[in-house]
């Protein structure tokens, strides 16, 4: 069953993938289809969340500091590109005679702002990691911290109006890399590109999952000092965890924005932060699925339920956090095999979401 | 030197505040190794539970000193609640009662959003902090110095109490050694109960001083909370002295930031000033020097 047990995740890759890119464009109208694909966006970010919190036991409590890196890096070229060869159309509100600011001009480049969507996460996360993992800030300090650094983001966007936008954030992009985005056609083709993103981020962790590294990040987790006395070095272990989901969360960022259509400091403050994590322990840290789904769902909910009925939402939230925190720690992806071991052999002990598959494999 | 006579005085009392509001974090995370996110809330319920005696009695000189202890029973209380009910089975967990924490926060954050004014309610001051003092030319509002004269009397009766009395020795015993504590017959359940009620009964207190300088909202625990935890990382877990430093730095460090650049910029550099901190110093300015790795 160990054996099987990868092999039957990448057929759940290929059914998901399936599901997202070929059954739900055909299925969905155009509404519910860029709302999937704000999900997937927000599900990318949280595979990076299951990568670095479930497996490596960071609890990542400010991932919308990257998200944020990758949404504003798109928001900053889609917005250059709509006001063509002039200044955003915000800028000239405070200053008829705005320049445009320094850091904004090489947004201009396609090719710079994609590798922008790239590397500034892996060099933010990279820096701030190392910093912190070398001299062994971990547990609740690096969580506070990197809460911190969303919420000091946050403030810091809503209070420079004129450079990124303030609280209205940057909005009204017309052009997506040449294509017009009013064109139904070309928001399929934005949605398809995000849910292909979504598969790809989870073939990664899938094969990350069952490699060396993975091994070595869940022993990480659960017995820091016991990698160092064997050799390794669990910063450099927990540096690349981090700096990976740092990326995905650039890239969900880099996704939403073409797909909503507005980047605000509200999508990547605390509260934001707190609710992909949230999507998160629902759906089961440490699994596979468990995040993407966990993620989407919350993400449903907040689009609907959060918009519709916002004083339930905030319970719901709440409830949820204590709730799924307190009785189910492994998240709803504990239940399925609990069910399905129950009803195949009293023998066999339940593939539990922490405890990697792959360590159960090593030992037998 | 003038020019930094108000910085100064202000970051001082900006400190104070901070100093209240980790005091209690710093008894809770740094003696028990609980993680309560909801603290930032007991400290809004202070400030709110300020406003509610104000509507009893009605002379706002008398009022303040009548919430402070009120505050402080009331927020204790609802620790003591969340403690039985919730933190109590949780102790070997601490990320995760990060977590319940925060659904606790959010819950009670909604709750005071849909009881009170949104835009929040005001909170009299009383008479006898109208005045300013002239300090070097600059003439400070009295409220201000009425925050650091709490601040000092919560540190001194807290310092004292967890030095003198047998239940400040019986959680002092816990901390350093929970098993040993246990086998000499002391009750680590009530020790934890106990400074559960103490440590979130602070906050309320700390709502009130709170009330009396800034807004009195439902949001105004969450812009406490990460300050405040961030005054205890940098000074140090199980030692009040520490703390009472890092507030004062951090508080005075704000107040220049903010002075020379904007208020904004100055949280920023200040959350950045104490990760270079940590670099340096990771157990925080004092620490009790124990035997384990990491």
């Amino acid at each position: 069953m160990t054996k099987l047990k990868p092999r039957l995740s990448l057929i759940g890759i290929g059914v998901f993938a399936v599901l997202l890119l070929v059954v739900a464009p055909l299925v969905l109208t155009d509404h519910w289809l860029s709302n999937l694909g704000k999900y997937c966006c927000w599900a990318i970010a949280a595979v990076g969340i299951g990568l670095a919190w479930g497996r490596g036991g960071m609890l990542v409590m400010g991932q919308g500091v990257f998200f944020a890196l990758g949404a504003y890096s798109m928001a900053m070229h889609l917005t250059l590109e709509t006001a063509g060869a002039g200044v955003p159309g915000f800028m000239v509100l405070y200053d008829p005679l705005a320049p445009l600011p320094a850091f904004w001009e090489p947004f201009r480049s396609a090719a710079f702002t994609l590798l922008a969507i790239v590397l500034l996460p892996v060099i933010v996360a990279g820096l701030l990691g190392y910093a912190l993992f070398k001299r062994r800030v971990k547990g609740a300090y690096f969580a506070i911290l990197s809460q911190a650094l969303a919420v000091a983001l946050a403030t810091l966007i809503s209070s420079t109006i004129r450079e990124t936008g303030g609280d209205t954030g940057l909005s009204d992009f017309k052009y997506f890399f040449g294509f017009v985005l009013e064109d139904p056609a070309n928001r399929v083709m934005v949605y398809l590109i995000a849910a292909a993103l979504l598969v790809v981020c989870l073939l990664v962790v899938w094969q990350l999952y069952r490699s060396r590294f993975g091994e070595l990040l869940v022993a990480t987790r659960d017995a820091e000092e016991r990698v160092r006395f064997l050799g390794y070095d669990p910063a450099t272990v927990k540096l690349v965890a981090f700096v990976l989901a740092a990326l995905m969360a650039s890239i969900g960022g880099a996704m939403f924005v073409p797909i909503v259509g507005i980047i605000t400091p509200a999508e990547i403050g605390a509260a934001a932060s707190i609710l992909m994590i949230a999507g998160v322990a629902f759906g089961g840290r440490a699994s596979l699925f468990g995040p993407a789904l966990g993620a989407m769902a919350v993400g449903w909910g907040q689009s609907s339920l959060g918009s519709a009925w916002p004083e339930g939402w905030t319970y719901i939230v709440g409830l949820l956090f204590i709730v799924v925190i307190l009785f189910l720690p492994k998240g709803l992806s504990s239940l399925l095999p609990r069910f399905t071991a129950a009803r195949r052999s009293p023998g066999e002990q339940p593939a539990a979401g922490t405890a990697a598959p792959e360590l159960e494999a090593v030992q037998s | 030197m003038n020019a930094l006579v108000p910085p100064l005085l202000n970051g001082t009392a900006q400190g104070a505040l901070l100093l209240l509001a980790a005091l209690g974090l710093s008894l809770t995370f740094g003696q028990m190794g609980v993680i309560n996110m909801a603290h930032g809330e007991f400290l809004m319920i202070g400030a709110f539970t300020a406003y509610l005696v104000q509507q009893v009695i009605d002379s706002s000189d008398l009022s303040i000193p009548v919430a402070l202890p009120v505050a402080f029973v009331v927020a204790g209380l609802l620790g003591l609640l969340l403690e039985v009910s919730i933190i109590r089975w949780m102790y070997r967990r601490p990320l995760d009662t990060l977590l319940v924490t925060i659904g606790v926060s959010l819950i009670l954050q909604q709750a005071a959003l849909q009881t009170f004014p949104a835009q929040g309610v005001p909170v009299k001051q009383p008479g006898w902090l109208d005045g300013q003092l002239t300090i070097l030319g600059y003439s400070w509002p009295l409220r201000q110095s009425f925050t650091i004269v709490l601040a000092a009397a919560c540190v001194a009766i807290l310092s004292a109490w967890l030095k003198y009395t047998s239940f400040g020795r019986r959680i002092r015993a816990t901390v350093q050694n929970r098993d040993l504590a246990e086998t000499a017959g002391i009750s680590t359940r009530t020790v934890d109960r106990l400074t559960f009620f103490v440590g979130s009964g602070l906050a309320g207190v700390a709502g009130v001083a709170a009330s009396l300088i800034g807004g009195t909202n439902s949001q105004m625990g969450a812009q406490y909370i990460i300050p405040a935890f961030l005054v205890v990382a940098a000074g140090g877990i199980g030692q009040l002295k520490g703390t009472v430093i890092a507030a004062w730095a951090v508080g005075v460090a704000l107040s220049c930031f903010a002075y020379w650049t904007t208020g904004s910029l100055a949280q920023v550099l200040a959350l950045i000033l104490v990760i270079v901190f940590l670099q340096v110093r990771p157990q925080g300015l004092f620490t009790v020097r124990t035997r384990s790795l990491a």
